[in-house]
């Protein structure tokens, strides 16, 4: 816009046009990040007005001397390197499969946005349903096919309910990773599998040598999208299993949830928020850095 | 409640920018609300305001009265009330305490329905306004004891009691005919399982026990009143944590062993009050704890496979006794609204013994002579006797402030006992030393 040498009221008209995201971003970003920030460093214990004493780092302090914030952050670790690794992976074999020239590849690829079409929440409770030992429609569908005919409790022991959530998990967000790929996919020129044909190439070797290396920026992207939507999963959980068997479900984000709304520990739940976003921004600048790294792969 | 669970989507929803997810993620969203919140400015000093305008009010939809019967009221007010205009919002009791705290510093509402384990969290932190100088001297002899001590903290009213409940016993009369049981027997704990037995033996369920063992609120219902029949209690005299002796600890081993005999539904510690129901109404269980809204729910042909097969009676003794859990709820008026006097004139009339008793089939009133007026019998006949003799007889969950994190820490270790990771001695004493560093601090 600039470049086309405008007057001095195209700048401004240009300045007007940028107001919108400004105040989105200064408004909606900034200023929680900023506030949350000086929240963290009371003890405020009430969501109404009043005078709360300032306890500096204390509450990060606390955070750290906290035995169950280690245990959560098991939990999100786990659920975040499962569910992303199961994503990805299925993902990408899928697009693979509707970049092949198939029948009806728009119905399949209309399909496939499906799951992420879904709100997490009614993902969440149909999932709920589906687990549900007395009558849920996967022990219904094991009776039926014939593997088992006693009810597995899916959510009834800790580590198997996180388990099961991730499966939810995966159903919907492997959609979302699909289109990356498939977009990816798409930009990569058929001429350099024919070459690698004449050469010899087998199907294989086309795939690790060519699809892959330039798939990497598609993949990068995809990767940090879903790492920081698993580090913070939140609603997912408050609906299927409520943190439960035994807190066995229980993530940092819905830990945090729980410490600032439900014991009103506003200080300290600020403090457990802050430090997501600093574990999430830490994250995306690793990635960030493995993407130029990637991009670099794909050039040479 | 899974019902609606939008709010939590609503909670977290701020929706970050593309740029924004990446210096912050979406934790911004859970950072915004929080800094919403508190540290003055934010908020407004509540105001009595002129006793008319618009005022806004926040129910559950869930048991008790249900939405129908609220807007209902809320036209039949408007009527008789024309200068004050009241909009009602609803939402599930489980995302309830969360959003009259969000919303409290903005002063969103004016009445909340507040459950009664919150007066002493919302009373001290002055999230619900004291309205001790406007409940009259008569209501506290007028009302039953368990619904004045609903919204009552340190000598204090905080609302005025709405719903009371308690929670009762509920059989299937066709299983118990079936496996030649005889109903007599439900009156004790020891009953209930030897009939549970001959439930499970004679083949006509599986599983004849359902529970809302789900790690939440509904949980502590369940073991408050098996507490209270084994004859623990929460807390002692002192106030320190007394769960971790013997009534408590007997009352864990009970639960825990009707999940090894078989005779529990192994989703109760997956169930919520609203899963017990749809197990039982499916006819794939015998024998319920529940709110009093079951009766009607399971007796419905629309909502239930076992329509006239249910039956209601107070809940079973053990050999301390049979208290009820106190699962009360109250209207109070909101610290923060600006239209106090028009809120309270809402209040008194909802609460009022007249309209309590039109809408006595989805709840009992709290007002004592209302159990002895045949127009209200008839309107519930199975359930009022019942409520009769259960509802001087409650026990209340510990009136502190930091009840909802004790509860927390108590539902993640009794899940562990039923589970059978832990002994029950070892999970509530391990509970208890969590509660006992929480009533400190």
């Amino acid at each position: 816009m600039a470049g086309s040498g405008g007057g001095k009221g195209e700048g401004r008209f240009a300045l007007l046009l940028l107001l919108p995201a400004a105040v989105v971003v200064f408004g909606v970003v900034l200023y929680p990040v900023v506030r949350t920030f000086v929240v963290s460093l009371y003890d405020i214990t009430s969501p109404m007005p009043g005078s709360y004493p300032f306890v500096g780092l204390d509450n990060y302090v606390k955070v750290f001397q906290d035995s169950a914030f280690y245990t959560v952050l098991g939990h999100t670790m786990y659920f975040t390197l499962v569910s992303t690794f199961l994503e990805l992976t299925l993902g990408i074999a899928v697009a693979l499969l509707l970049n092949a020239p198939l029948k009806a590849r728009w119905l399949w690829r209309s399909i496939v946005v499906l799951p992420w079409a879904l709100p997490t929440i009614v993902n969440g409770a149909l999932w709920r349903w589906i687990y549900n030992g007395q009558y849920g429609a996967l022990n219904g569908l094991l009776d039926t096919v014939g593997i088992s005919d006693t009810p597995v409790q899916w959510l009834g022991t800790p580590f198997l309910a996180l388990n099961m959530v991730i499966v939810a998990d995966v159903w919907k967000n492997t959609s979302i990773v699909v289109f990356f790929i498939l977009a990816g996919l798409q930009t990569i020129p058929d001429d350099l599998y024919e070459a690698a044909r004449i050469d010899g190439a087998s199907a294989w070797r086309g795939f690790w040598r060519i699809t892959m290396p330039l798939l990497a920026p598609a993949i990068a992207v995809v990767l940090i999208l879903r790492t920081i939507e698993a580090f913070k999963v939140f609603d997912i959980i408050y609906v299927m299993t409520g943190g439960g068997p035994a807190s066995g479900t229980q993530t940092v984000a819905f830990y945090t949830y729980l410490q600032a709304f439900s014991n009103q520990l506003f200080g300290y739940g600020a403090a457990l928020a802050y430090l997501i976003v600093l574990a999430v921004f830490a994250l995306a600048m690793a990635y960030l850095r493995l993407l130029r790294q990637g991009q670099m792969a794909g050039v040479e | 409640m899974v019902r609606n669970s939008s709010t939590a989507s609503e909670i977290l929803a701020v929706r970050p920018s593309r740029r924004g997810f990446l210096i912050g993620g979406g934790a911004v969203g859970l950072a915004g609300l929080l800094a919403a919140c508190g540290l003055g400015g934010g908020g407004e000093q509540g105001a009595a305001g002129s006793g008319k305008g618009d005022i806004r009010a926040l129910f559950m939809k869930q048991a008790g009265y249900s939405e129908e019967n609220i807007n209902e009221m809320v036209s039949a007010f408007q009527k008789a009330t024309p200068e004050i205009k009241v909009s009602a919002d609803f939402v599930s009791y489980e995302a309830l305490h969360d959003k009259i705290v969000a919303a409290a510093p903005a002063g969103t509402y004016d009445v909340v329905l507040i459950d009664v384990i919150w007066p002493a969290e919302f009373g001290s932190k002055n999230v619900v306004a004291d309205v001790t100088n406007r409940w009259p001297a008569s209501w506290e002899q007028q009302m039953l004891g368990g619904a004045v001590a609903t919204p009552q903290y340190d000598g204090k009213f905080y609302g005025v009691p709405w719903i009371l409940d308690t929670k009762y016993l509920f059989y299937n009369s066709a299983h118990l005919q079936k496996a030649g049981v005889d109903a007599a027997q439900l009156d004790t704990w020891d009953g209930v399982l030897d009939a549970a037995r001959a439930l499970k033996s004679g083949g006509v369920v599986e599983y004849p026990l359902i529970w809302s063992w789900q790690q939440a609120e509904a949980l502590i219902c369940d073991y408050a009143q098996l507490l209270g029949a084994f004859g623990g209690s929460f807390l002692d005299d002192s106030g320190q944590p007394a769960f971790q002796q013997e009534g408590g600890v007997q009352a864990l081993e009970f639960m825990r062993q009707t999940i090894v005999d078989g005779l529990s539904n192994p989703t109760s510690t997956q169930s919520l009050e609203e899963d017990v129901r749809r197990v039982f109404s499916s006819g794939q269980a015998s024998l319920a704890l529940n709110w009093t809204y079951m009766y009607g729910l399971a007796n419905d042909p629309a909502e239930s496979q076992v329509p006239g097969d249910v039956q209601v009676l107070q809940t079973p003794s053990g050999p301390s006794g049979r208290p009820g859990v106190n699962g009360s709820m109250a209207l109070a008026v909101a610290a923060g609204s600006q239209n106090q006097d028009a809120a309270w004139k809402f209040v008194e009339y909802v609460t009022s013994q007249q309209v309590q008793e039109k809408y006595a089939l989805s709840s009992l009133p709290v007002w004592e002579s209302s159990y002895d007026d045949p127009a209200v019998v008839k309107t519930n006949p199975a359930v009022v006797p019942q409520a009769k003799k259960q509802l001087g007889d409650l026990i209340l969950r510990p009136q502190v402030e930091s009840y909802n994190a004790m509860s927390q820490a108590l539902q993640a270790e009794i899940q562990l006992a039923l589970l059978g990771d832990k002994t029950p001695q070892q999970a509530l004493d391990d509970a208890a030393s969590k509660a006992s560093s929480l009533l400190e601090s």
